[in-house]
Order: C-alpha cells, then sequence, then structure tokens
C-alpha cells in the first residue's frame, strides 16, 4: 500500500511529460492558429453556408441542404462542372507555359549574367508589379484589340487574316494568366539555380559529362525545388482566378472564379457561391496533397 | 483504510494512452466549436420590420442644419474642370454647406455589398446622398426600409422644373425616396466603318454577317430586356413565362457574339472587337467627342430601355437636410446644365438646354438628341422590369444567367 503511494510520488517528481514534450506543439501554436484562422474555420464556414436555405432579404437558415452539390453539378442549366474543369485546365496549361517561359529566364539570370546586372534583371522581372493587377490585363486587351497596332500590323503584313482575333478566346485568357503570374515561378526558380555550388558544374564537367548533360543531370535536378514552389503558387493562383477571363475572354472562357463572383455578388446566392468555393477548396486541396505526396515536400524545405 | 489496490491504481495512474486522450480531447474540442459555429450559423435577412412606422414627418421636423454633405456618385458623373467642380462649389458658396464628393461606386452590386451590412445593423454609413441605378438594388434598398422618405415640401425645384421621364416613376410611385441624378437609355450602337447598312431593329444583333463582332451586355437585366423588347413586350408588364420565350432568340444569337461584356464594351466597340453592340447613349456621346465619331447610336425601332440613376439618402444619414438641399439646389436649369455639359447622360431638366446653349454656348450637348431626347423617343423607351421580391429576381436570374455564364 505504502510502497504503491511512493511510487506514484515519485513518478510526479519527474519532469512531467507535458514539460519535457510540451515545446514543440507551443511553437507550432502560431502556425497552427494560422491553418485554423485562415484554411480549416473558412473552409468549414463555407460549407456550412453551402448548407443553408433562404435569401438575402429574409435570411438564410441551415437545411443540411447537401442536395444543392448535385443540383449545381448534376442536374443544372448553367454547367458548373465545365466552369471547373475549364479551370483546371486554364491552370495546368499556365502552369506548364510558365515554367517553358520562367526557367530560361531563371537560368539565364542565374549563370549566365554578370553580378551587377543580376538585382536590375530582377527588379525588371517584377517591374509589372508596380501596376495593378487588373489595370495592366485590361491593357492587354487594349495592344491585343482588332484595331490595336499588334493586328493591325500583322494584318498588313498580310500575317493572318481579316477575321482573327485574339480577345474573346481561351488562349487570351491563358496568356493572360501566364503574364500575370510569371514572376511567381521566375523567382523561386532563380533562387533555387542560384544556390547551386558552381563547383558542382565544375566536377560534373571534369567528369566528362557534355553541356546537355550537365543541365539535365545537374541543375535540373537540383532546381526542382524551386519547380516545385513555382507551381504551387502559381497553380493555385490561376485556377481561382476571376479577373483574365472576365477582361481578356469571351463567350466560352467562363471560369469557376467568375461563377463563385458573380454568384456572391450579383444574384446573390450565397449558398451557391459558398458551394462552389468549397468544392473548388476541396479539390485543389486534394491535387495538391496528391502533388505533394508524389514529389515531397522536402523540396521546399530545401529552397529555405 | 482499506482500499482494493487495483482501485488506487486506477485513481493515481494515468491509464489512456496519451494518443487516445489527445484525440478524445481533440474531437471533443472540435465539437464543441462545430456546436458553437452551428449555433452562430444562419445568415440574418436584411428585411427590416420597423421601416413602415417610422414618421417621416416628425422625422423631417426633428432635423436640425448641419454643414455637411457627405455624396457617394460614381465615378466621372459630374461637372470637373480641372479638378474644381463648379456646381458643388455654386452650393457650398450659397449655403454654407461643405461638400465631401466622393466617386466611389464601380456598380451597384459592390456597392451595395459594402453598405448593406451598416445599413442592417442600422450603423453610420457615411454617406447622406448615394447615387443607385433603379433595378434590383434599388428595390432592395426601398424594400429593406433603408432609405429616408423625401421631404417633397423641401424640394419645390424638383416638382418645377423635373422632365416627366423623372416624375412619379413606375419603380419609386411619387418619387417617395428617391430624385433622378441622370438618365440613360440602352440601344445598340454600331461602328459606320464596318456597317455599311442601316441598323434599325434588334434583329440586327442576330445577322449572320456579324458574325463574331456583335457584343452584348453581360448585365441579365439589360440583356434580357432587350431580348423582351425585340419580341414586342414591354419588360415593365411582362410574365416569367416571355422570358423564358425571349432566350430563344438568345441562345440562337449566342455562336455570333464575341462577348457578354461589363462597362468594357465600349472600348471593345472603339477598338473594332466588336462592330455592332448594345450600349448606353451616353457613352456613345462621349466616344464621339472623343476621336470616335464612326460609333453611331441608334433607337431600335421595337424599342430602347431607359433606366434612372437616383439619388437617395440612407437611414442613417447624418445630414438629411444638407442633401435634401443638394438635391432641390441640382434641379434647377443652371445647376443641372453645368452638370450635363460635362456629364452628357440624359438631363432630367428639360430647361437646362436652353442654358446650356445661351451661357455655356456648347450647341454641341444642347442640340443632342441623346443628351435632350424628342419626345418620339422617349415614347419608345421602356423601364426594366420591377422584382416584388427575391423570388421573381431568382427566377430572372435562373432564365438568363445560363445565356451570359458558359
Amino acid at each position: 500500500m505504502t510502497d504503491l503511494l511512493e511510487r506514484s510520488t515519485a513518478v510526479d517528481k519527474k519532469p512531467s511529460w507535458l514539460r519535457r514534450h510540451s515545446p514543440p506543439y507551443w511553437l507550432s501554436l502560431v502556425g497552427g492558429g494560422w491553418m485554423l484562422l485562415f484554411f480549416l474555420i473558412p473552409l468549414v464556414s463555407g460549407l456550412i453556408v453551402s448548407l443553408e436555405t433562404g435569401n438575402p432579404i429574409s435570411g438564410y437558415t441551415l437545411t443540411w441542404n447537401w442536395h444543392i452539390y448535385s443540383q449545381l453539378f448534376v442536374h443544372s442549366d448553367i454547367p458548373y462542372s465545365t466552369f471547373l474543369l475549364r479551370s483546371l485546365y486554364y491552370g495546368v496549361a499556365t502552369t506548364i507555359l510558365s515554367i517553358l517561359i520562367a526557367y530560361p529566364m531563371a537560368y539565364f539570370i542565374a549563370f549566365r549574367v554578370s553580378v551587377r546586372w543580376k538585382s536590375p534583371l530582377i527588379l525588371l522581372v517584377l517591374l509589372s508589379f508596380f501596376v495593378s493587377f487588373v489595370i495592366r490585363t485590361d491593357m492587354w486587351s487594349f495592344v491585343l484589340a482588332q484595331q490595336g497596332f499588334v493586328l493591325t500590323g500583322l494584318r498588313k503584313l498580310h500575317l493572318v487574316s481579316a477575321n482573327f482575333h485574339i480577345l474573346g478566346t481561351s488562349n487570351a485568357v491563358i496568356g493572360g494568366d501566364i503574364y500575370n503570374n510569371l514572376p511567381f515561378m521566375v523567382l523561386p526558380i532563380y533562387v533555387a539555380l542560384e544556390r547551386i555550388d558552381r563547383r558542382i558544374l565544375e566536377a560534373a564537367r571534369d567528369l566528362y559529362s557534355n553541356g546537355r548533360q550537365v543541365f539535365l543531370r545537374v541543375v535540373l535536378p537540383l532546381s526542382r525545388a524551386g519547380i516545385f514552389a513555382g507551381v504551387l503558387l502559381v497553380f493555385i493562383t490561376t485556377v481561382g482566378d476571376p479577373v483574365n477571363s472576365s477582361l481578356l475572354g469571351g463567350v466560352g472562357t467562363y471560369t469557376i472564379g467568375q461563377a463563385i463572383q458573380d454568384s456572391y455578388l450579383t444574384n446573390q446566392q450565397f449558398n451557391v457561391a459558398a458551394a462552389l468555393s468549397t468544392v473548388l477548396m476541396v479539390i485543389l486541396g486534394i491535387i495538391m496533397f496528391a502533388y505533394a505526396k508524389i514529389f515531397g515536400t522536402e523540396n521546399l524545405e530545401n529552397l529555405v | 483504510m482499506n482500499i482494493d489496490p487495483a482501485l488506487w491504481r486506477g485513481l493515481t495512474q494515468r491509464r489512456m494512452p496519451r494518443r487516445v486522450l489527445m484525440s478524445a480531447a481533440g474531437k471533443g474540442f472540435g465539437l464543441l466549436s462545430v456546436a458553437a459555429l452551428l449555433a452562430s450559423c444562419g445568415i440574418a435577412g436584411t428585411l427590416d420590420h420597423q421601416g413602415a412606422q417610422v414618421d417621416w414627418a416628425a422625422f423631417w421636423k426633428g432635423q436640425k442644419k448641419t454643414n455637411q454633405l457627405n455624396f457617394a456618385n460614381w465615378p466621372l458623373y459630374i461637372d470637373s474642370e480641372h479638378g474644381k467642380t463648379e456646381s458643388l462649389e455654386l452650393f457650398t458658396k450659397m449655403t454654407g454647406i461643405k461638400v465631401n464628393y466622393q466617386p466611389v461606386i464601380q456598380a451597384d452590386a459592390s456597392f451595395y455589398a459594402t453598405v448593406e451590412p451598416e445599413l442592417a445593423a442600422q450603423e453610420v454609413t457615411g454617406y447622406d446622398i448615394m447615387v443607385i441605378t433603379n433595378g434590383w438594388y434599388f428595390t432592395q434598398l426601398v424594400n429593406n426600409g433603408f432609405l429616408i422618405e423625401l421631404d417633397q415640401s423641401k424640394l419645390p425645384n424638383f416638382a418645377k422644373y423635373a422632365s416627366s421621364l423623372v416624375k412619379d416613376p413606375s419603380y419609386d410611385p411619387g418619387n417617395k425616396h428617391s430624385v433622378t441624378w441622370q438618365t440613360g437609355f440602352t440601344g445598340i450602337a454600331y461602328n459606320t466603318k464596318m456597317i455599311t447598312r442601316e441598323i434599325t431593329s434588334f434583329n440586327d444583333l442576330a445577322d449572320p454577317a456579324f458574325k463574331g463582332h456583335v457584343g452584348m451586355m453581360n448585365d441579365n437585366v439589360e440583356l434580357g430586356s432587350a431580348a423582351l423588347l425585340r419580341m414586342g413586350v414591354d419588360p415593365v408588364t411582362s410574365t416569367p413565362k416571355q422570358w423564358r420565350e425571349s432566350t430563344q432568340w438568345l441562345k440562337k444569337q449566342r455562336p455570333l457574339v464575341s462577348g457578354y461584356y461589363d462597362q468594357s464594351y465600349i472600348s471593345h466597340l472603339e477598338n473594332g472587337d466588336t462592330w455592332i453592340s448594345q450600349a448606353y447613349s451616353g457613352d456613345i456621346f462621349q466616344a464621339n467627342l472623343s476621336g470616335y465619331p464612326h460609333l453611331k447610336y441608334v433607337t431600335p425601332k421595337e424599342g430602347q430601355i431607359v433606366w434612372h440613376d437616383n439619388m437617395v439618402i440612407p437611414r442613417q444619414s447624418q445630414n438629411p437636410l444638407s442633401a435634401l438641399s443638394w438635391m432641390n439646389f441640382y434641379y434647377t436649369p443652371k445647376i443641372a446644365g453645368i452638370v450635363e455639359d460635362w456629364v452628357s447622360y440624359v438631363c432630367p431638366v428639360p430647361e437646362a438646354q436652353q442654358y446650356i446653349l445661351d451661357v455655356i454656348k456648347d450647341p454641341t450637348v444642347a442640340n443632342s438628341p441623346l443628351v435632350f431626347p424628342s419626345t418620339e423617343s422617349a415614347k419608345l423607351s421602356h423601364g426594366y422590369y420591377i422584382y416584388r421580391d427575391y423570388d421573381e429576381y431568382q427566377t430572372w436570374n435562373d432564365v438568363f444567367n445560363p445565356i451570359i455564364e458558359s
């Protein structure tokens, strides 16, 4: 009996489990709070609003209206599932093309330019951010217009037919997406390339690699952290974007971002807007989770 | 004391593995927070049940004069010369009321979304006059009791000078809540360089010769009203059955349309992307003066839409008397003329025409049928359908949105 009591007090005298193991939990509090505040709560409240029925005048009440999801994505006059697929397609196309454009840019700045010119060139990459996003995009619709100088010039040279147009097509939207997101791809790739130890490249050459092999076997694998980060930044922003498709698009370029905006602001169907955003968030979450599982998050850790 | 050792152990030692305990705590916490969320969920409606009981005569009697006016308007919607606004300066000189003019309204929907929470909570929005287009958002402001009823006895100039187009409108009988700031027409505009034949009818918007160069509006009220007018139906008295019928033409026309545009329709017309488009009269008038004389506005033979941007006083306005005296001040040939000469939509004061001609000496504006419409074009004008409640608005959206959103 006394033996038992002694043993239990002995346990208490040891540094408690809490004291030994709590620091990591305390440290994760900020990050966890961030996730809770800006990810979990919005997601859950979005889900709840999507299950409500009513209207803005008399209010919305929770009726667990799960039907809304089948109403919107299966039996709807408005093809929301098409908008979703279209947005994902724009996202994928933009991401791939951004990599193809941004990688040579970043490579050039990181490897082929003297130190003196690096900062000015990076500044040039960022220069477009000095002007508001919407105005930048709207200026493209001015430049690419039917009577704008680009198409007028091309028509005079007989390079395009009189009916050729750029605005109002999916390509115009993807072009705008690439233009607006390019710095998000260039910068992480540049950082990754810049961190590569130049002696490794010399070593590869000493071991009889030709230029192509050095790039494919050494530079590219070492810079994949940058590509990984760039893909996250570009893909997520593009899929939800309503601006490029409304300013540069036309008939048949309506995206899920526009649908969410219009159903919230114009139609005041808060439940529809919430349902669409919830589906978008969940699908993006799944894609990103799979992406991170396949390519590994240690890629990101290498970058910082 | 004889206690079973097993019980003792149970009381003093931890038996639950930490992982289980933590997850249970997590679940409990999660459930709690979900319960809290559910309890607080549901979105309150904006319908105000006290609106009807306000004694407006007593309200106005109780008001004291202030020397401040906060005026929310759309961009580029008042006279402006080198950063000065003559009409407002004259007002300040005469009444001593300082005007804080804020061109903050970009669209009815987004502006309504920013002031609605304050109006619903009966808090001060910081505006004494807001300019709102007649339409769903105007109807909501009225139905929710968000607006002050105007004291007509303090608006003698309105009674004297206002045109018949803006007096006693169907969306606000007796001008109970609003007086018009500017009026506009929605019809068709086309590029005379690209289209040489005469454009007379809505059916010209569906001419296969213009494939890929037809602009329509993404405002479903404008889009639907045009389709109804084409059928020979007055939107004001239309029925949901007719709304559905009218979409057949819109669906047929869709392959020819290059886009359903917001205000950017005008730059598409100017750039030559579209050759023919639904258009607002005032924009075309402005475009003609600023380097696009080849754009032409037509009133279709089936009729055109007339809309009004209206000055209203929000319920929690701090300076309602200032707002009223501005409204009254505006409705004179002189002030309306000064504003109109710059804005050049459709003037609510017909006598301003003479002022612009004689005093400002600007015959381009004064003689334009777009600014001072003839009685025939006024006769051809029809208003928007007025939604009685949200369900009707919803039905309209369900009918016309599938055309725009695809």
